[in-house]
């Protein structure tokens, strides 16, 4: 790709990018959000026209004006967002567009061999073919979307964030395939969020900012390097932590759910959840929060005893914030205030009225304090960034002025520099120089970020959550190995 | 961007002035006379006041199939409870309490069984009717003379009223159902369960309840819309409104509400209304026949909906 423009409106989203990858060889993209990674891939893969600039393959010229002249050429994408179709089989959905026929008829047994293959070679051939994909977990889901790319047979494979919801197994299989297809003489294109990663997996990390090639670094370069040039800057303290002086308890769980998590958070903590993909750290949560049926027990809430609903549990001082922000976090047709507001929109008039205006005027000063950057607070969220989306889902806990926050990967799928703020939001949430310390409880896939924030952690595996320990006495590698149940093994 | 945001607010103002004009020039300029304007007015009134609660049901995601067969029951109850020598005002309360309640079945159902409101509102629409037959055994049913017949009657000359008692009516309703939208937790409730009912119930939002009454409130004024119907006919028939449903959620769409939830206007609703009244009175006024009046409406719900489509692509 040479010198490759596209602009929407005033925004030059991609300002002459060159990116060249040689066949066999894993090229890492990263760049914050915006920086125009995901614009670039699109116009590889016929989805978005460039306004000027020329891609080759091959050495050929290649105008792709449509997805299809990309599958053609022997390129295939795979997107961070799912885009399986939910009622189709799974290895309908596997050889979708590509179905094997004769006659205009699908050769069913063709299709079930292929799709086989496909999944066997990513080891999930677990995963049942005639499954409707959307009655799948949103890990084997994500293999089932891999496992299309892999059928088609691609010679230049883009991945956008493609372990951005598998766990550590799935991760690890990934990886084992991406190295053989590597030496199979695949060109392949790998963008991800997480550095660790990339560094892994790449020969070679180009960095995008604003638009623009910054940096093409080797995969060995260190981490920091790579993220300061993605930020145009050093990020020292990624992880700030001010004095805490943990409080009065403000959340106990005893023996809850089915998860049997007895766990108690005390003002001015930060009590970190570890485990992988299907742990049921998500399940825990909701249960918590009552948006899933409680089996047993009880949850301790400050001064209230009872059963989780979502409307007792924000009266009483806890909100949550979803892991799916797309799906359940946001409404994205309301806008930034609406969002904002909703738990609490009682403050904003008497008995059963709502001013319009004092709630634009709240969302403005949450707006502000957050550094979300909108057009107004009427701007519907699914205008944001996703940085953004996230700062006013956040903001909903904020401005319900909430003791107890219940966070559900706070962090994914936003750029660095939206990262780095929430965590120095949270930080400063339970600093013992806060007026009210508040408490936080936060799952998290990316245990660099657990280490780094919590002051205890408690690892989940299959269901069950074990005892907390202080942060300081685990590393990265002890919760991977916690989380993975590799000590039992060995 | 911004200019379709435009669009947004006056897409349906310039439906209904161009459909305006187009008659106007049709029909001549006495199509503009003020009491042609108020033939309109009358015409609209019953779609405009079932519109109103559609727009709300709309906006939460949900849709009623059942105000047609609502509007019936509710002529059949006016007229049933007036041969008892009840009281106008008693019946109309009568006839909007039986509306209000089979709204409150729809809402239960819909949140109890899980049922898409598609379904369980197609099921009421059937049963409602068939109740109203077998309330009014199969008749339509005469009733004395009250002040509820002059609800839509053309005005004498002269009266303070300006325009009949039933369009102020609808006039209140409206400025009511735009306040509930727009500033109560009612209404911002229904957007939010309208736009994504899962972020709603993570906020703590009652959807259940919220939804129970949203369609209790589409049915009321569905029930109104029977108490204009019935100031119309001044009989009790079951058989009214056969189809006036659609009419109604017609009249929601060319106003910029959206099926899937989460958008829609009383404006834009009362400016959809109008349009399809306007080409009714217009089409019969020209003497054109009514296959034409159902084509050109047909055109324009397409139309409208085309219109945002290009409006929120993005």
């Amino acid at each position: 790709m040479r010198g490759v423009r596209k602009s929407f409106g005033a925004t030059r989203a991609v300002d002459g990018v060159d990116v060249v990858v040689a066949p066999g060889e894993v090229c890492g993209l990263v760049g914050q959000n915006g920086a125009g990674k995901s614009t670039l891939m699109s116009i590889l893969a016929g989805a978005l026209l460039p306004d000027a600039g020329r891609l080759f393959i091959d050495g050929q010229p290649f105008h792709p004006r449509h997805p299809i002249d990309a599958r053609k050429a022997g390129v295939a994408m795979i997107y961070q967002e799912l885009s399986l179709a939910p009622h189709l089989a799974v290895m309908e959905n596997i050889l979708l567009g590509d179905e094997p026929s004769r006659a205009g008829m699908v050769r069913w047994a063709e299709m079930r061999r292929r799709a086989s293959a496909a999944l066997q070679r990513l080891g999930r051939g677990d995963i049942a073919l005639d499954a409707p994909a959307g009655a799948l977990s949103i890990a084997s889901q994500q293999m089932v979307e891999i496992a299309r790319a892999l059928a088609s047979g691609a010679r230049v494979l883009v991945m956008d964030e493609p372990t951005s919801s598998l766990g550590a197994e799935d991760t690890r299989r990934l990886f084992d395939v991406i190295a053989q297809l590597r030496r199979e003489g695949t060109a392949i294109v790998y963008i991800s969020h997480f550095i660790e990663e990339v560094k892994a997996i790449a020969g070679r990390i180009v960095v995008l900012r604003d638009g623009r090639n910054v940096a093409e670094l080797p995969g060995d370069a260190p981490a920091a390097a790579i993220v300061s040039s993605m930020v145009g800057g050093d990020v020292a303290h990624l992880y700030p932590r001010s004095g805490r002086q943990a409080g009065e308890p403000l959340l106990e769980l005893q023996r809850f759910g089915s998860a049997e998590a007895t766990l108690t958070l005390h003002r001015g903590e930060i009590v970190g959840i570890a485990g992988l993909l299907g742990s049921g750290r998500t399940r825990l949560l909701r249960t918590l929060f009552g948006l899933e049926p409680v089996r047993q027990g009880r949850v301790r809430l400050g001064a209230w005893t009872g059963k989780p609903h979502p409307r007792s549990q924000w009266r009483h001082g806890m909100g949550m914030l979803s892991e799916d922000r797309k799906g359940e976090g946001l409404a994205g047709g309301l806008s930034i205030a609406d969002n904002l507001t909703l738990s609490r929109l009682e403050e904003f008039g008497p008995a059963p009225f709502v001013s319009p205006r004092r709630q634009d005027a709240a969302a403005r000063n949450w707006a502000e304090r957050l550094g979300i950057k909108a057009a107004g607070p009427r701007q519907p969220v699914s205008e944001l960034s996703g940085g953004n989306q996230q700062k006013v889902a956040l903001a909903r806990l904020l401005h319900h002025d909430v003791d107890v926050l219940v966070l559900d990967e706070p962090t994914r799928g936003i750029d660095v520099g939206s990262k780095a703020q929430i965590y120095a939001l949270l930080d400063s949430l339970v600093a013992a120089a806060n007026p009210r310390p508040r408490a936080v409880l936060l799952v998290s896939s990316y245990f660099p970020e657990l280490i780094g924030l919590c002051d205890r952690i408690a690892v989940m595996r299959k269901g069950r959550l074990g005892p907390p320990r202080p942060s300081t006495e685990l590393t990265e590698h002890q919760l991977v190995m916690d989380a993975t149940g590799a000590e039992d093994a060995a | 961007m911004s200019n379709r945001r435009w669009v947004e607010t006056a897409g349906p103002f310039l439906g209904l002035l161009f459909v305006s004009l187009i008659f106007g020039a049709l029909v001549g300029p006495r199509f503009f006379h003020g009491a042609n304007l108020e033939l309109i007015a009358r015409q609209a009134a019953i779609v405009c006041t079932a519109a109103l609660g559609m727009t709300m049901v709309i906006v939460s995601g949900g849709i009623d199939l059942s105000v047609g067969s609502v509007v019936a029951l509710t002529t059949v109850v006016i007229a049933v409870m007036l041969r008892t020598d009840a009281s106008p005002g008693a019946a109309a309360l009568a006839g909007v309490g039986a509306a209000a309640f089979c709204g409150v079945v729809n809402g239960m159902l819909i949140t109890a069984l899980r049922v898409i409101p598609f379904i369980v509102t197609l099921g009421m629409m059937i049963l409602v009717r068939g109740a109203a037959k077998g309330l009014a055994d199969q008749r339509r049913i005469e009733a004395p003379h009250t002040w509820l017949n002059d609800l839509l009657r053309a005005l004498d000359p002269g009266s303070l009223m300006v325009v009949p008692g039933g369009i102020w009516i609808v006039a209140a309703l409206s400025l009511i159902v735009v306040g509930t939208l727009g500033y109560t937790r009612f209404g911002r409730h229904l957007f939010s369960i309208g736009s994504n009912e899962r972020t709603a119930r993570l906020c703590g939002v009652s959807v259940e309840r919220t939804k129970i009454g949203v369609y209790a409130a589409c049915a009321a004024l569905a029930g109104v819309a029977g108490i204009l119907q019935f100031s119309k006919l001044s009989v009790g028939d079951p058989t009214v409104a056969d189809g006036l449903e659609l009419d109604v959620i017609a009249a929601v769409i060319i106003g910029g509400g959206s099926l899937s939830g989460g958008r829609g206007s009383v404006a834009g609703t009362l400016l959809g209304a109008c349009t399809m009244a306007i080409i009714a009175t217009g089409c019969s006024q020209k003497g054109l026949p009514n296959w034409v009046q159902q084509m050109v409406t047909g055109a324009i719900i397409v139309l409208a909906v085309a219109l945002d489509r290009w409006r929120t692509r993005t």
